[in-house]
């Protein structure tokens, strides 16, 4: 028998980073730099709450959660398990991309690992969610390695755009004091810290070709808080805009 | 009529059923539908969507269910499969046909993973031209990449491969 809190905990810190990366992926819409982009992160967007909805209703088809729509606006913040990393702000592109970049190859590591879980809905969901997230590390790489070769401007931007955000993405895996063990013990996933290290073996290789240097690992200090419910001060007023029309009549049949 | 349904005709009447997004296939070319099943008095037909976040899976959920239920005069459910992902290769010949007929570049066979090399110089839908690069991996839906053809000088859709 799987241990169900655990697996529970697992899924809920998935699907808030897809929900809350899904979100600030819209906050693109009508704003992109150029067409295809704004099509891109608006795209991106919609995948991104679709993965998360379909976390969310294995949540409640199989393990006895709430509605998953109720689940995903109506919590108070301190009940989120979203990272740091998908709660910024969207500010400059060379961030966003950046983020985009480290978010999707992590995402990438997360459902191949899921591969072989022992928990069937996420074994089936994650053969599906890896061929979708394809298309979204084509597009980080592609701009990572275009941006960097794109003059002295464009490289420095985005050497400091990896600088400033590495130490949030590493805090994407962030472990569960209380419920890591099991999850691994049960085969459930190989665990943060397996998951890490692959990561950190899947970036590389992109950022060498974009010819940026990726932070000496032992300096990478992960942030994290957001798998606990300690959040930055961005989360909820996003929470608060996400949930407006939601909160209007939460009993309303759309 | 309810005694004559076959599964043929349940399968048949499956070809009515038109994707919003590209009217000219329907589920069957689609390589949407995963069995169908035949009870006393009912149908039950078990489909996938295309991409997970595809909005218009309730819509065509509803639609398989009002046009058999109209064509074949029998009681239909429609379940979505979990036990089945969609992929590219599900989708028939003919229907690649359809697509390139209607302007939009079919997805090619995936022999392994996606990879960049297989979004490049892919064949025009208008001119036929190799001659084309990706102008980006999105599209107007979730299921369509954007190219562009420097022998036509036209942008062009293609129907994304999925593994």
């Amino acid at each position: 028998m799987i241990n169900q809190a655990a697996i529970k905990d697992l899924i809920i810190k998935m699907a808030d980073d897809e929900l809350i990366q899904g979100h600030r992926n819209s906050e693109w819409t009508g704003l992109g730099p150029v067409m295809e982009e704004d099509i891109a992160f608006s795209s991106m967007a919609q995948d991104k709450i679709g993965h998360a909805w379909a976390l969310y209703r294995i949540l409640h088809e199989d393990l006895g959660g709430e509605d998953p729509d109720k689940f995903a606006f109506l919590r108070p913040e301190k009940e989120y398990k979203s990272a740091h990393l998908v709660e910024m702000p969207n500010g400059t592109y060379d961030f966003s991309l950046m983020r985009h970049f480290l978010f999707d190859q992590a995402e990438t590591i997360r459902y191949e690992s899921m591969q072989e879980s022992s928990f069937e809905p996420l074994r089936l969901l994650s053969k599906k969610v890896k061929g979708e997230l394809k298309y979204h590390t084509l597009h980080a790489n592609a701009w990572v390695m275009q941006l960097s070769k794109a003059g002295e401007e464009s490289y420095g931007r985005m050497q400091q755009a990896l600088n400033n955000t590495i130490a949030l993405a590493a805090g994407l895996f962030e472990a569960s004091p209380e419920h890591e063990a099991a999850l691994i013990e049960d085969k459930v996933y190989p665990g943060e810290a397996e998951l890490y290290r692959r990561w950190l073996d899947r970036i590389y290789p992109v950022l060498v070709k974009a010819s940026l240097n990726l932070p000496a690992i032992t300096a990478i200090k992960p942030v994290y808080g957001g798998r606990q419910g300690v959040h930055t001060i961005h989360l909820q007023p996003l929470l608060k805009e996400m949930s407006e029309v939601f909160n209007l009549d939460a009993e309303a049949g759309w | 009529m309810s005694h004559k349904t076959t599964i043929a005709a349940v399968y048949e009447s499956l070809e009515h059923v038109m994707d919003p997004e590209i009217p000219v296939l329907s589920v069957i070319d689609l390589g949407m539908i995963t069995g169908v099943e035949l009870e006393a008095g009912a149908v039950h037909v078990k489909m996938i969507p295309t991409f997970a976040a595809c909005p218009a899976v309730s819509y065509i959920r509803n639609n398989i269910k009002i046009t058999l239920e109209k064509e074949l005069g029998i009681a239909v459910s429609v379940e979505v499969d979990k036990e089945v992902h969609w992929q590219s290769n599900r989708m028939t010949a003919a229907a690649k046909e359809k697509l390139k007929n209607f302007g939009i570049a079919p997805p090619q066979i995936l022999a392994g993973e996606v990879s960049s090399e297989i979004l490049l110089e892919i064949p025009c839908p208008h001119c036929g031209s190799k001659e084309t690069y990706l102008r980006s991996p999105f599209g107007s839906t979730l299921c369509r990449a954007i190219h562009f053809c420097k022998a036509c000088g036209q942008v062009f859709e293609q129907f994304k491969p999925l593994e």
